[in-house]
């Protein structure tokens, strides 16, 4: 290997071990130019995906990112089995635009499903290309050879050649091949078993170096004040309000961005907090109290039909019985318990920024837009931040750091205050579900319609506030996420009509929140299924089932009725009178079929309700799942005890509150989420099929907790709640009714 | 820079002279420090992400300012609890039970776990849980948290 080459490659591995091992704090400077180094990463190639080191080790190199969720320990996992290599001998660098291929956002349960399939054929193209070169090396036919340990070994036993000798500079150069043999699933070390996860101990012994950890040589701090009220636009800053703070470097205007930047971090908490700033008054929002009268009184811009199935209509008019209700599911937050952060390093006309973003890749091209620097100018380095559920904050402080970093040009690290996070970041839009259902004399369903009112947009790239507010070059279009999935039904009813009514604007910027759409389109389809069962006196279960075909939705129905003890009989449990004591039990199940097309999810809620205070408890959670092949089934366990307890969280209590200016909770106070006293207790089973496709688990099991929990309520006390949160005054006003 | 103090921290003493005595002790740790184990979550001690022991006791860093804190106080991070090679029994117990997700909030559940199993031997499930009830965690690891320090708790 000629010289310059080692120091092409060690620059990589310098970046290599920085990025995907946090080994060191400081991050050295030198291996993250903006300036890219040459590495392939295009899609198509093994190269972009992998690199065979001559220490017998291999670095995957993945656009997706592991957001707190062992993406990582699962993709190593994926590739050590593929490539018969150790755990210890692989590495994961992830998200970083001049190193790893952009294979999209680390969003929609893809990782494994999209991003680690496209690994596992990289290395499934590289192992058969070893074997190949072998082959010639030896002169022996590739079915005499066999690969272990980072080896190529004649069955016949000897020693073989190590993988990185097989390569004549280090790489394969050689075209992915998405139908290279994967290794038989028998043959598995590592994939379908509960690999402990790589990043916990360091996480347990504080040497793990998140994205707030992050420092540069010479940074500076810097923090962000954000306008009073949305769209307001600044009139005048008085810089002498903050000129006694020591450690002040420079207030920063653009437009209506403002900032500060100081030598710590305290100065810059500090200089936020005193800056004083005239704004003009703006009031662009509804009033809360009138939040569904504005979501149905706003233009349609189109209505897009998700399933379209006989004739609905006309079914509906010949319907013995009909039932009519509306849902709505409320504005929430991502929620991260660490605000986000970024690092951004000017360096002449290049731009390094560290980031905790899900999407490195379309942020590159926020920023590349934002300051007019052609993409290759501009490098964004993954680091892992506090959990990610979703688009947060994380791209936005991004450009915050970018614009302060430029305006001083030196490294600064912008931290997001709490009040920030909460009233900043994108919010999950506010949904509003209108379902009509008719029976026939049987109670079966004969016509099943629905209205989504939900906003227009998909994906993409979501604006940069800092883009926005500074008058740069930033996207108008909104993305809210794919937000239509699950608004069709996983029944075979015979008249089926579902609409997604896609509305001009939404009170919030949107984004997509953990389960995005999937979430609040199944509490209401899972809800209103459970309501004509009810009104045909029908267990719930055998009602669902009656209408099912899909076997894998039927067998984790029916391993979810063994594993909860499923009593057979309709909803409600008695005559929705006080049983005792004021408290109430119930169950309810919910089932999905993620997008429709991929992973199974069947939940039964237990909840008691105290009817003095209208408090609902979720005492225990069931869950059956069939995601396809398991990688890692504790991963599994953990992303769905996640779920459960985060969607238990939002169901029970979270609502974004607001005025007719700006976001009003803006702290864990004024936006409570679940603490430990009212965590349910979670029983799981997971139905591994190795043989299958391993699809998403980090977002299923969300959107079945919320009908889960209503149609318990309703078993328990026969009432019907179908606007979420369901909070204790809710809950109060539907008994008063009665 | 400031008047100089003296700090007690993870054992050793260490002398700091901040620009302004009302610095929170997070930014001290973390900054001056490089003592990472304490995050920022909230600075207003409302989900702590940023607990530390002064004197055994867990509190909240973000909103202890240096100026209060007395001049024998020892402060223990995370990185003074334990280490791989000699681990509290707490952070053995959340290796084990692998009780992480994104782990962020993860320091404060072992620095409140460990000062609470310090004051209270066999706690019931109801105790850790209220115990760690000011302690927010949005990935939802509660459960195996709650596992982690009934494991601890069983093996002090």
């Amino acid at each position: 290997m000629p010289a310059t080459q080692f120091s092409r490659r060690s620059l990589l591995q310098g970046g290599a071990i920085v990025v995907g091992f946090s080994l060191s704090r400081a991050l050295p400077v030198a291996a993250a130019s903006g300036t890219a180094p040459s590495k392939p990463v295009a899609l198509d190639q093994v190269d972009s995906y992998l690199s065979l080191e001559r220490d017998g080790s291999a670095i995957v190199y993945s656009g997706k990112v592991d957001l707190g969720t062992g993406v990582r320990t699962a993709l190593t996992q994926m590739a050590a089995d593929e490539l018969d290599l150790p755990l210890a001998r692989v590495r994961v660098i992830q998200g970083d635009t001049a190193l790893t291929p952009d294979q999209g956002p680390t969003y929609g349960s893809l990782s494994i499903q999209n991003g680690g399939t496209q690994i596992r054929a990289a290395a499934a193209t590289a192992r058969r290309q070893l074997l190949q070169l072998a082959s010639e090396r030896l002169g022996t036919p590739t079915d005499t050879l066999a690969t272990r340990d980072g080896r190529v070994i004649p069955a016949a036993g000897g020693e073989g050649i190590a993988y990185a000798d097989l390569l004549k500079d280090g790489h394969f150069s050689l075209k992915l091949d998405k139908d290279a043999p994967s290794k038989n699933p028998d043959a598995f070390s590592f994939v379908g078993k509960p690999v402990a996860r790589l990043d916990i101990p360091a996480k347990i012994y504080a040497s793990f170096t998140y994205m707030q950890d992050v420092t540069l040589p010479g940074m500076l701090h810097g923090r962000v004040i954000r306008p009073p009220a949305i769209e307001a636009r600044l009139t005048s800053v008085d810089e002498a309000s903050v000129a006694g703070i020591p450690g002040l470097v420079k207030v920063v205007r653009e437009g209506d961005f403002l900032g500060v930047v100081t030598t710590s971090e305290w100065a810059a908490i500090k200089a936020a907090e005193k800056l004083s700033a005239t704004w003009s008054k703006a009031e662009t929002l509804p009033e809360q109290s009138q939040l569904w009268e504005h979501v149905r009184a706003t233009p349609v811009v189109k209505e897009d039909i998700t399933s379209n199935v006989g004739d609905a209509d006309g079914a509906m008019a010949n319907a013995a019985r009909k039932l009519k209700a509306t849902y709505d599911f409320a504005i929430h937050t991502h929620g991260s318990i660490g605000p986000s952060c970024a690092v951004a390093q000017p360096e002449g006309d290049a731009l390094t920024v560290w980031t905790a973003s899900q999407m490195t890749h379309a942020l590159r091209t926020q920023l590349s837009a934002m300051f007019s620097l052609p993409p290759e100018k501009v490098r964004c380095i993954y680091v892992e931040g506090s959990g990610c559920y979703g688009r947060n904050g994380h791209e936005d402080a991004a450009g915050d750091a970018a614009i302060l970093a430029r305006a001083v040009g030196k490294p600064v690290r912008v931290q997001w205050s709490r009040a920030d996070e909460h009233g900043w970041d994108p919010k999950g839009p506010p949904t509003l579900i209108d379902l009509a259902a008719g029976l026939d004399d049987k109670g079966a369903v004969t016509a099943w319609s629905s209205q989504f009112h939900i906003p227009m947009g998909a994906a993409g790239s979501v604006p940069l506030v800092a883009a926005t507010l500074a008058g740069l070059p930033h996207e108008t279009a909104l993305a809210p996420g794919n937000i239509v999935h699950n608004s069709a039904i996983p029944y075979g009813f015979p008249n089926v009509k579902t609409v997604c009514r896609r509305l001009a604007t939404t009170p919030l910027r949107p984004s997509w929140i953990r389960t995005p759409g999937r979430m609040q389109n199944t509490f209401a389809n899972e809800a209103f299924v459970d309501e004509c069962a009810a009104a045909a006196g029908i267990d719930p279960l055998e009602y669902r089932l009656r209408s099912m075909n899909d076997p894998r939705g039927i067998e984790v129905l029916k391993r979810l009725a063994t594993l909860a003890k499923w009593e057979s009989r309709p909803s409600p449990k008695g005559d929705g009178r006080e049983a005792g004591g004021g408290v109430q039990t119930g169950r309810g199940l919910s089932y999905v079929k993620y997008e429709l097309y991929r992973t199974y999810v069947a939940a039964l809620a237990e909840v008691e309700v105290e009817r003095s205070s209208g408090m609902i408890r979720a005492k225990r959670v069931f869950v059956v799942q069939d995601c396809g092949q398991i990688i890692n089934p504790d991963g599994v366990r953990n992303q769905i005890e996640g779920n459960v307890i985060q969607t238990v969280s939002r169901v029970l209590k979270e609502e974004v509150m607001f005025d007719r200016s700006r976001v009003t909770s803006t702290d864990w106070a004024s936006y409570p989420i679940l603490t430990f006293p009212e965590v349910p207790e979670i029983v799981m089973e997971l139905i591994d099929r190795p043989r299958e496709k391993p699809w998403g688990a980090g977002e299923p099991s969300a959107a079945v907790i919320p009908a889960a929990i209503s149609n318990a309520v309703y078993d328990a006390i026969g009432l019907r709640l179908r606007s979420v949160p369901f909070t204790p005054e809710k809950v109060k006003t539907a008994l008063q009714r009665t | 820079m400031g008047e100089s103090r003296s700090l007690t921290i993870n054992g050793r003493s260490h002398s700091v002279s901040p620009e302004d005595p009302e610095t929170p002790l997070l930014y001290v740790l973390r900054n001056e420090f490089g003592l990472h184990g304490p995050r920022f979550g909230c600075g207003l001690g409302q989900c702590g992400a940023c607990t530390v022991h002064i004197d055994g006791q867990a509190v909240r860093s973000c909103v202890i300012p240096l100026s209060s804190l007395k001049p024998d106080a020892k402060i223990v991070t995370l990185e003074g609890l334990g280490t791989p090679e000699a681990p509290h029994p707490v952070q053995a117990a959340f290796v084990e039970e692998q009780a992480a997700q994104c782990g962020y909030c993860i320091n404060g559940m072992i620095m409140t776990s460990a000062a609470f199993l310090k004051d209270k031997q066999k706690p019931s499930e109801a105790e850790i849980r209220q115990a760690l009830a000011g302690n927010l965690c949005r990935c939802g690891t509660h459960a195996r948290i709650v596992r982690a320090v009934q494991r601890a708790a069983a093996s002090l």
